[in-house]
């Protein structure tokens, strides 16, 4: 080669159709990758031995009965949380919204166990409480819909806004409520008379358990089988095609976003009436983003959503050991999910491309 | 011409697309200041080729050559250096800046517009261009769009040119007018190479012709020594039969009567004005237009997806009684029991959805059909693989993604779907474009049989020789207004094409 | 009535945080990359700042130069390594940006709370933070005479460097943009990346420039939140959620850190208005109603300009997407 410039090294090319099983070895492979990365670093931090580290995130997930019962608790509240997003995803309509939306759910609970608590019957006030909630993260769901269906305003902004709206909101009603009065909490609602805590069933782990996984199936079957979930879809892909088949854009968008919400709001009342019994500003704790990252992980599809949340709160929950067993900052869970996140996402780049290194010199393409 | 030297050289190019092979062990040599027809069908890799060669794909293997030294050409920037511009078929401007700012970017030093407009004041009067350096790229029309791309690669002192389907939309005016703006440049020197599957243009401007069929190199032919037919031949790879089947119309009855349609688009620009017509059973409707003059509107207001500002379209029963279209949606027109369909331009952004498969794209159609509140699945797939056999369709198979398919395929696809619920109106617009002579010729059988089963066909087309052959009458538009209608079977082409420019051309006098 | 001289001042405070970050945002969006991880950025460049800063006062000797310099470069090169980590997922791997975005601000907030919380033990402190005052007074040095000339003093000559060097780089980037050839580049890159490619521009490294040069603006931000507003005293979450305001600001100025300047003080204003609004001890649940203020004018901003559209206010073109160049 006489030229005088050198030629690209790497070149990359996009595949074709992926098998399947190609597909999910390269995540996995990613997750190892990331599993190795978190390891080496959490030994460099700690000065522990990788083995050890490893250990103490499946103890910390599984370790005891308790534990996992509450590993899989979570598990159900992120994949509600999950699956109220993914209709919009589906859509394309970036509802990082979630927080704000569980929050208002949660909230309006919140409300009704404390306003009804002792003029209504416990049936009376869970039932004002489901309606209640449902009706507040769809309304929370509804305003950003209804702009960006009118003026196409920016979803992802307003979603966004309106999570600090619902922050601010509670802030207020737990200064208005708070007991006692200065100390800047709800604290535990009608610890007494334990009106308006959503019944046992089994245990206090399984109500949320069983939601989730009705849930998981409800929505598969309404994204996959139903003409509502064909027009999000269909919206989602192409507005000019929806509209050309006469969906009314405007409508889907408000529809599925109202239902997005409500399902949010459902996550805030199991958060408030089976788990916590109280509200506080920070109760989603940040999963109404987790939730955007577990849904696109799974590729909107929701029965992936139990595989990728149960990764996602799985290394919460060990990293969260990890913190506390060698006394580290908590926060140290967010960055090993954060690296883990960063594997994920760029690993789906070797599924859709394939790099040729180029070697033009014999004429031939190594793969 | 006889002492040729040759300015590139392009030796055993092979480029692949995943699975598809789109140039094959290419060897094509182009000389200084000829102008070389790159002819092939649409899938024939021309486009590929030229991409290679301005540097915005790279060879998977082969060398090029450029006066006699390899060279790598790795960027656009690359080709630029070496005197290779290309415009391509799709304009590359960026919409919200001015023609200037878009002629230097790209460009090195410091940054003096007016200079650069100068400049390009100089380059228009030296070829004979008209364009307005200061003008944003969104405020301009295509063939001023076009002129900006040629500017902009002769800014940069090219000293090949390559230009990519140039005439697709231009009128025959504004074609005259590049090709003489060609001849200039090739006289001052330039290699150019223009890719098309024009016939009639090949011969026109070309002094040779360089062949592609399926990713490989044919053959190349002087155009002096050559004809049409022997050229087709030559890019189809077997004889072909040129005729489009015109069958007269029988027993036409008035079906879409519009009146006094008048529509303005979001930003209030008049894209309809006073529009009147009527459209027969058992009929072609030509329609001819430069492109953008209002066709894409008028179809839309037809369909229900264009709201107008005044004026009525009315669907007649074969009673003879009429119901109002405007103002209703697609599925109110369709819970009329107005069976219509619609092929519209843009096939994968608004006929069909590129990311699902043949069976759910089926359903757009059908899928509000049932009591239930679940989609029925099967009825779809049965109709996919109908269509599939029916229409010759090429898919690995029926859950494949319709982007997956080729530009025919993807058609082919779209029309099953359309006229499978056997309509009574079936609008289509540019229903050939970007297809392969033989999927072409099937196009023009599904809407003949269409017409031949009493369907009122409204077709908006933009090669001027198949409207003349295939239209009962011809309804030519010019700037938003109907500019006449006339016979199909007695109609010139030059006719139309003053027709198209000029509201009922006046000034023509060849009758 | 508002006391408009100690007022004002307070908001250009709280304004100058979301300048760095609504500038750094604007110039990555221009290259057509929505960084959702503006937020995870800054609290990356703060706590870096932090890091060098706590380091370099263990050392003993506190020299001018390099109390500014040391914690300056640390946060430059911390929010330099988010920027690559983010160009290099979405620009060199092509990943979805909304996401790769939420994963940084996950990955960047748990970095600063996690090394905020770590040097906070080995300070050994009685209190959840840490204070660095010996550095920090160096960032917060106001100029020559702010105290000799009255309310204009305190208007306008009260703040530290960073508090000027934001509005410089803010009138540069705006400068930048608009009228150099790097800047015109840059537009055709967001707005139509194959056809800046097809001009010979080099997409890739525009947009990893962009990017980065924008996280670290967007990280000093940050720095200067901790080093000159609080004054040196980091605690965890305290930076809280300006860097969603900073992204939101972006569209607020369409696009333009000239206006940017302006807007980001007034949203200063909005977000400390609550302690500026007598409410009576009686009613302090009233003041989270009125933290509310800045979200609420966002939003309602941001439906305003998405009802009166022009063209050029819109975002660039190809913003969120990933460019391939041989997509077909």
């Amino acid at each position: 080669m006489n030229s005088k410039k050198k030629e690209p090294l790497l070149h990359i090319v996009k595949r074709g159709d992926v098998k399947w099983y190609v597909a999910w070895a390269i995540r996995l492979a990613a997750i190892v990758l990331a599993l190795i990365v978190s390891g080496i670093l959490t030994t460099a931090l700690t000065g522990l031995n990788p083995l050890d580290v490893y250990k103490t995130i499946v103890t910390g997930a599984f370790g005891t009965a308790r534990k996992s019962w509450i590993t899989v608790q979570d598990i159900s509240i992120l994949l509600i949380i999950s699956l109220a997003v993914t209709p919009a995803f589906r859509m394309r309509f970036w509802n990082v919204g979630g927080e704000g939306q569980v929050l208002a759910g949660a909230l309006a609970a919140a409300a009704c166990m404390i306003c009804l608590g002792e003029k209504l019957p416990n049936a009376a006030v869970i039932v004002c409480m489901v309606i209640s909630s449902i009706l507040a993260g769809g309304l929370w769901g509804f305003v950003p819909a209804f702009f960006k269906a009118k003026w196409n305003t920016n979803e992802t902004l307003c979603t966004l806004m309106m999570n600090y709206i619902a922050t601010q909101l509670v802030a207020y009603y737990t200064i208005l409520w708070e007991v006692p009065k200065g100390s800047g909490k709800i604290g535990i609602i009608n610890q007494n008379t334990n009106i308006g805590w959503l019944p046992e069933i089994g245990n206090k782990y399984l109500l949320c358990i069983i939601i989730a996984v009705v849930s998981t199936v409800l929505m598969y079957i309404y994204l996959n089988y139903s003409k509502h979930g064909y027009e999000i879809s269909v919206v989602g892909e192409s507005e000019h095609t929806a509209r050309y088949v006469g969906i009314k854009v405007e409508k889907v968008i408000v529809r599925t976003m109202i239902l997005s919400g409500a399902v949010c709001g459902l996550a805030g009342l199991l958060l408030v009436g089976s788990i916590n019994h109280t509200v506080t500003t920070t109760i989603a704790g940040g999963q109404g983003f987790t939730a955007v990252m577990v849904s696109w992980l799974a590729k909107f599809n929701p029965l992936g959503m139990i595989l990728t949340s149960l990764l996602i709160v799985f290394l919460g929950r060990g990293a969260g050991e990890i913190s506390t067993a060698f006394s580290l900052n908590h926060s140290f869970s967010d960055i090993l999910t954060g690296i883990i996140l960063f594997f994920v996402i760029g690993c789906e780049f070797f599924i859709t491309y394939k790099v040729n290194f180029r070697k033009k010199a014999t004429g031939k393409e190594a793969k | 011409m006889e002492n040729k030297v040759v300015t590139v050289s392009m030796k055993n190019i092979t480029k692949r697309f995943g699975e598809i092979i789109a140039n094959d062990s290419v060897n094509l040599d182009i000389y200084k200041g000829e102008i070389l027809a790159l002819l092939g069908e649409n899938g024939s890799g021309k486009t590929t080729l030229m991409n290679m060669l301005s540097g915005i794909y790279y060879p998977d293997e082969g060398q090029i050559f450029i006066n006699n030294e390899e060279k790598v050409i790795a960027s656009p920037r690359d080709a630029f250096e070496l005197g290779i511009g290309m415009v391509h078929q799709h304009f590359k401007l960026v919409d919200v800046l001015t023609a200037t700012e878009n002629i230097v970017l790209g460009l090195d030093g410091k940054l003096d517009l007016k200079k650069a407009s100068a400049k390009i004041r100089e380059i228009c009067r030296k070829y004979g261009f008209d364009v307005d350096p200061d003008q944003k790229v969104y405020d301009m029309s295509v063939s001023e769009k076009q002129t900006v791309e040629i500017v902009k690669v002769l800014y940069r002192g090219a000293d090949i040119l390559i230009l990519d389907e140039p005439t697709a939309v231009l009128t025959p005016q504004e074609t005259d007018r590049l090709f003489a703006i060609l001849r200039n440049m090739k006289e001052d020197g330039k290699s150019i190479i223009i890719i098309t599957h024009k016939m009639h243009e090949v011969l026109s401007i070309s002094d040779r012709v360089a062949v592609l069929r399926k990713g490989t190199y044919v053959g190349d032919l002087r155009t002096k020594e050559t004809t049409a037919q022997e050229m087709t031949e030559m890019m189809v790879g077997h004889a072909v039969e040129l005729n489009i089947e015109r069958p007269d119309p029988v027993d036409p009855k008035p079906r879409i009567e519009v009146k006094n349609l008048t529509v303005r688009n979001e930003e209030g620009i008049l894209k309809l004005e006073d529009v009147s017509f009527t459209a027969n059973s058992g009929e072609i409707l030509g329609i001819a237009g430069i492109s953008g003059c209002g066709q894409k509107e008028l179809l839309e207001a037809i369909a229900g997806l264009q709201p107008a500002e005044s004026g009525s379209v009315c669907y007649i029963e074969d009673d003879g009684s009429k119901d109002e279209l405007l103002k209703k949606d697609p599925r109110q027109i369709q819970e009329m029991g107005v069976t219509l369909s619609f092929v519209p331009e843009d096939r994968l952004g608004m006929g069909l959805v590129g990311n699902m498969d043949m069976s759910d794209n089926m359903m757009l159609r059908s899928f509000r059909k049932g009591p239930t509140p679940f989609t029925d699945r099967k009825s779809p797939r049965k109709l996919a693989k109908k269509v599939v056999k029916d229409l010759d369709v090429v898919t690995p198979g029926i859950s494949t993604p319709v982007r997956r398919l080729s530009g025919g395929n993807v058609q082919k696809v779209l029309v099953g779907r359309e006229i499978a619920s056997a309509p009574k109106v079936l609008l289509t617009a540019y229903a050939v474009r970007g297809l392969d002579i033989n999927s072409s010729y099937t196009i023009y059988d599904l809407i003949n049989r269409q017409k031949k089963a009493g369907v009122a066909v409204i077709y908006v087309g933009e090669d001027l020789d198949v409207l003349l052959e295939i239209s009962d009458r011809i309804l030519v538009m010019c700037g938003g207004k109907v500019s006449g209608i006339i016979d199909g079977r007695t109609a010139t082409k030059n006719k139309v094409g003053m027709m198209m420019t000029r509201i009922g051309g006046e000034g023509f006098d060849e009758q | 009535m508002i006391d408009l001289v100690s007022f004002i001042p307070r908001a250009v405070v709280q304004g100058i945080p979301l300048l760095y970050g609504s500038t750094g945002e604007t110039l990555t969006e221009k290259a057509g990359n929505l960084n959702l991880g503006i937020p995870g950025v800054m609290y990356v460049g703060a706590i870096s700042g932090v890091i060098g800063s706590f380091f370099y006062e263990q050392s003993g000797e506190i020299n001018g130069f390099l109390a500014i310099a040391i914690p300056l470069l640390c946060s430059l090169a911390g929010s330099l390594i988010m920027g690559l980590i983010y160009c290099f997922l979405t620009v060199t791997l092509r990943a979805n940006q909304n996401v790769t975005g939420l994963a940084m601000t996950t990955f960047g907030i748990g970095f600063g709370n996690f090394f905020g919380g770590s040097l906070i033990k080995l300070a050994g402190s009685d209190v959840p933070s840490i204070a660095l005052s010996k550095t920090s007074a160096y960032f917060s040095h106001a100029l020559p005479f702010a105290d000799k000339l009255g309310w204009f003093g305190k208007i306008f000559l009260s703040y530290g460097f960073l508090a000027y060097a934001s509005i410089a780089i803010a009138l540069v980037t705006s400068r930048i943009i608009r009228h150099t050839r790097v800047g015109l580049h840059l537009r055709a890159v967001g707005e139509s990346p194959t056809t800046a490619d097809a001009a010979g521009i080099n997409v890739t490294r525009y947009k990893y420039f962009a990017t980065c040069i924008g996280c670290m603006i967007a990280g000093l931000g940050g720095l200067y939140y901790v080093m000159d507003y609080a004054c040196g005293v980091w605690s965890n979450d305290a930076f809280g959620d300006r860097g969603w305001l900073a992204i939101a600001l972006v569209i607020f100025t369409i696009w333009r850190p000239s206006i940017g300047i302006f807007a980001s003080i007034l949203f200063g204003g909005l977000y400390i208005l609550y302690l500026f609004i007598p409410t009576g001890m009686d009613h302090m649940e009233i003041k989270e109603l009125y933290k509310m203020i800045p979200y609420v004018v966002t939003l309602v901003v941001l439906v305003i300009t998405s009802i009166r559209s022009k063209r050029e206010n819109q975002p660039p073109a190809s913003l969120g997407l990933a460019y391939f160049r041989e997509e077909r």
